[in-house]
């Protein structure tokens, strides 16, 4: 049970390769995760780097009762967000969602879950540095 | 207790400041007021008490912190 907010680069998939080996072997079936990386592009238009910021106190707050209404709603057996702040460059990792869970369903539905409802409510916010100057970011897109 | 009040994003460019505090207000949307010296209302704000979503007509009291900040757009 872990929710992360980092300031520097991560790897997700070193973070989800131990994170998952601390699990009691033989009790986990099913592992779920999504990973949201930088893209260079934004409608069509050059993206060079991004800074993103938070509202510390609220988001991990946040971030903490999300996952526990996860684990409210599906039997998961273990359940890991981590999201980025800062200064992002395109590839970078910006967020990641695993979910364990025995069988299939309960892990697929609150990994799915889990990255709409953080899209659509933490308190995050991105700046784009683009070829003619800064811009916020004015909504998340719906459902991509 | 004063009121915390705290602006983000691109709420905090505008405006110019990322906190202030006010003497006393009775809901989010007179602390808005008081805060900005009238500034017009976003059409699309959000708003958060003590670290909670709350709204414009939410109660609030001395020492609370009230939050404003645009759409969120993170993930």
């Amino acid at each position: 049970m872990a929710t992360q907010i980092l300031d520097c680069d991560f790897s997700p998939y070193q973070w989800l390769s131990e994170f998952s080996q601390q699990l009691p072997a033989g009790q986990t079936g099913a592992a779920a995760s999504f990973i949201g990386t930088m893209r260079d592009f934004n409608d069509d238009v050059s993206v060079t780097q991004m800074t993103l910021e938070h509202y510390p106190a609220m988001t991990e707050n946040y971030l903490k009762k999300l996952e526990q209404q996860a684990r409210d709603k599906w039997p998961l057996d273990d359940c890991l967000i981590v999201h980025r702040v800062g200064h992002i460059e395109p590839g970078d990792a910006i967020v990641l969602i695993g979910c364990w869970s025995a069988h299939r369903r309960a892990a697929l539905d609150a990994c799915a879950w889990l990255i709409e409802e953080l899209k659509y409510n933490a308190p995050f916010w991105k700046k784009e540095q683009r070829p003619d100057g800064e811009h916020w970011v004015s909504e998340n897109t719906d459902g991509h | 207790m004063p009121i915390q009040v705290k602006f983000f994003a691109s709420l905090r460019e505008q405006l110019g400041r990322s906190d202030t505090e006010i003497a006393t207000a009775s809901t989010v949307a007179e602390a808005w007021q008081q805060a900005t010296n009238d500034e017009p209302l976003p059409e699309r704000i959000l708003v958060a008490v003590n670290l909670d979503y709350a709204t414009l007509d939410s109660a609030i009291k001395d020492g609370d912190e009230v939050a404003f900040f645009p759409p969120v757009t993170g993930g």
